[in-house]
């Protein structure tokens, strides 16, 4: 790290309402020192592009309840790199275990489920971050 | 099998207890049918329960919330739990259905049959209560935003197999103010939203008699993060408005009130919860009489479904959400409870599968049949402590409403509405929630299996329903075989009617959209027609 805080672009990806778990992660991460852009509910990943671009964000947090993580979270590593942006990706939400490497293949730098402490949301954020080339 | 239903008066007083030989303990002690002081179960204020006999009158009905996948999938399954033993039904929608849009929409990939039961067409619906007989199933819908749309094709439904709507019975949940508030599934902006849900009240009022046409919900209140007594005084709150609405509609207090019906979140503190449903029943019938001058007793009697905590289920050992489970569906009917549904214990994890569905409804069967806890009416009556934390949460009910009383000028539907615009219940919200997640990371909560007594999980014997894009795929094919097969014109010309009515407020929807939905029109044809006219809502997104 070079001092500055990270910033974080958090968004609900597609129309799962269930916002408790995004609101929570956003004042985790506050908490924990990082810059939160919190877009709330019914965004694309064009909302969210336009936000990292404008924000010069360094991680997406998406998440999603509704089971949409195997087409949602993919979906969205791309939509960032067909623009050409080197910004990784954080899945919060119910991912079963064995979607996890379904996930890492697709290029998701992180996955946080239920019940994740503070201290385990900040780390993954952190090393999604690291991954950046 | 255990007789549900003893034949008695629900109603009768209770001056005359006798020991009834039907009811005794596992050892052979007669038990009656309550025990205390008055006010009794059965009486004004109802705080000990809305039946004087409460479960020797009639159990709760055992509703198990389901829906997943396509139509046809769905009913295997309500078919399944009422082969089991279930006594109602109750549907789940999927994602793009509860926001009133197709499954061939842009929003709606990845989304199709994965968290509930895709509808389109009336077609679906068809498909999915196929072979169960409406005129004596009792049938919940769980949706919202477009719930007319939805009650709209079960009428249709029922009236193409033979059923005549005065004989539908159930529950439309068609609880829109809490969507603001707490679960998020709007479409239209508030005030045109509650105008749906008057029309509804109004329409369920004179054609459909046994059916409950808002369930006034706290479930998702809670769920989102709210503590119990913001819980209660959330959703009465949310019920006093819709009676204020219904009332400012034109309609009298009791044509409409004995049918309203809530919903309520039972978590792990067990005495808190049985203390937040004791209240409740006093509260609406104090403010429901006094306040809203309704005289028809019904109109007093607040009955509600119970669903214990999804959120309190953890993905860590989740087998030890078994025993959660039974402890909050035991709250429920100690609380009074008129029906229940018991989570699975895997749906931390996924959509229940088959065998923890079974498992969760096996729970309140143990719970009716062999506890012994439906023998006598309000057991927890009397004890200090269930009356203090009762007299507690009505306190801070009280605290609430009087605030919101002060934001509406005097009115609770006004003091609502400026909540909801402000964000007021969505930060009250989010800050419970924060607190409590910060509780337990410091440690001063222990939950299960995820901040102590960690060891033992097992992830590898975990079985879990998936939903696969061949889902998806299907229900795309069936929608494009209504759309091709139907009279596109017949469509346009009820569609352009649904738009005539939306734009004259004190005209009822509900037969434009019956019509609509006849000449199978799609859920999402529907909702664009009326979001042409009322807007979309969009809220302020605050943390």
């Amino acid at each position: 790290m070079d001092g500055t805080p990270l910033r974080v672009v958090l968004a609900k990806l597609g129309l799962d309402g269930h916002d408790r778990g995004l609101k929570v992660v956003a004042r985790m991460l506050r908490d924990g020192g990082m810059e939160v852009v919190y877009l709330g509910l019914r965004q694309t990943t064009d909302s969210i592009i336009d936000a990292v671009e404008q924000e010069d964000a360094d991680v997406v947090g998406i998440s999603m309840l509704n089971a949409g993580h195997l087409t949602l979270g993919p979906r969205m590593v791309e939509a960032l790199a067909a623009v050409g942006l080197d910004v990784p990706v954080v899945i919060g939400g119910i991912v079963p275990d064995e979607d996890l490497p379904a996930m890492a293949a697709a290029g998701v730098a992180g996955v946080l489920g239920p019940g994740a402490s503070a201290d385990e949301v900040v780390a993954c954020v952190q090393a999604a971050a690291d991954t950046r080339s | 099998m255990v007789d549900s239903d003893t034949g008695r008066d629900r109603d009768s007083t209770a001056g005359a207890l006798s020991p009834d030989d039907r009811y005794r303990t596992l050892s052979g002690i007669p038990v009656d049918r309550v025990y205390g002081d008055g006010p009794l179960p059965g009486e004004f204020p109802y705080t000990r329960g809305v039946h004087a006999d409460m479960y020797r009158s009639r159990l709760w009905t055992m509703r198990m919330f389901a829906g997943f996948g396509t139509a046809t999938d769905t009913n295997a399954r309500f078919r399944e739990l009422l082969t089991a033993g279930g006594t109602g039904l109750s549907t789940a929608f999927d994602m793009p259905t509860l926001m009133g849009r197709d499954s061939d929409h842009d929003w709606a990939l990845g989304e199709v049959g994965r968290a509930g039961v895709a509808v389109d067409t009336v077609e679906d619906m068809v498909d999915l209560y196929a072979g169960i007989d409406l005129g004596t199933v009792s049938t919940s819908m769980t949706i919202n935003g477009p719930a007319p749309i939805l009650l709209a094709m079960y009428v249709v439904v029922a009236e193409e197999s033979g059923v005549a709507r005065e004989h539908l019975g159930g529950t439309l949940q068609n609880d829109i103010l809490k969507e603001y508030q707490a679960q998020k599934e709007y479409v239209f902006p508030p005030r045109p939203s509650v105008r749906l849900v008057t029309d509804v009240m109004a329409f369920t009022a004179a054609e459909m008699p046994r059916w409950n046409p808002v369930s006034i919900s706290g479930y998702h209140i809670r769920e989102a993060g709210s503590t119990a007594a913001q819980e209660l005084a959330f959703t009465l709150a949310n019920g006093f408005a819709y009676v204020e609405a219904a009332v400012a509609a034109g309609m009298d207090v009791d044509d409409f009130a004995p049918r309203l019906s809530f919903f309520f979140n039972s978590h792990n503190d067990f005495f808190e919860e049985v203390g937040k449903f004791r209240a409740a029943r006093r509260i609406w019938a104090h403010w429901m009489r006094d306040r809203y001058g309704a005289t028809d007793e019904r109109s007093l009697k607040l009955r509600f479904h119970t669903q214990t905590a999804g959120v309190s289920l953890t993905a860590q050992q989740p087998e030890v959400n078994i025993a959660r489970v039974a402890i909050q569906a035991l709250a429920g009917v100690l609380g009074g409870t008129q029906s229940l549904h018991t989570d699975s214990y895997d749906e931390a994890l996924a959509l229940p599968s088959e065998d923890a569905v079974r498992v969760a409804l096996r729970t309140q069967q143990v719970i009716a049949h062999e506890t012994g806890v439906a023998n006598t009416a309000d057991p927890l009556g009397g004890s200090a402590y269930v009356e203090w934390m009762t007299d507690e949460m009505e306190r801070r009910a009280e605290e609430v409403f009087a605030h919101l009383e002060d934001l509406g000028g005097g009115s609770l539907l006004e003091g609502v509405y400026a909540g909801i615009d402000s964000g007021w219940f969505a930060g009250e919200i989010a800050d419970a929630a924060y607190r409590y997640e910060r509780e337990v990371n410091a440690g001063e909560r222990i939950v299960v299996g995820v901040n102590a007594f960690t060891e033992g999980d097992n992830p590898e014997r975990r079985r879990l329903l998936r939903i696969g894009q061949d889902t998806e795929d299907l229900q795309l094919k069936r929608l494009a075989t209504v759309r091709q097969d139907r009279d596109d014109a017949a469509v346009a010309a009820t569609l352009a009617r649904v738009a005539s009515a939306a734009a004259q407020p004190t005209v009822n929807l509900m037969p434009a959209l019956l019509e609509a939905v006849r000449a199978r029109a799609t859920v999402g044809e529907v909702v664009d027609t009326l979001e042409a006219e009322f807007g979309t809502y969009v809220e302020r997104a605050v943390v």
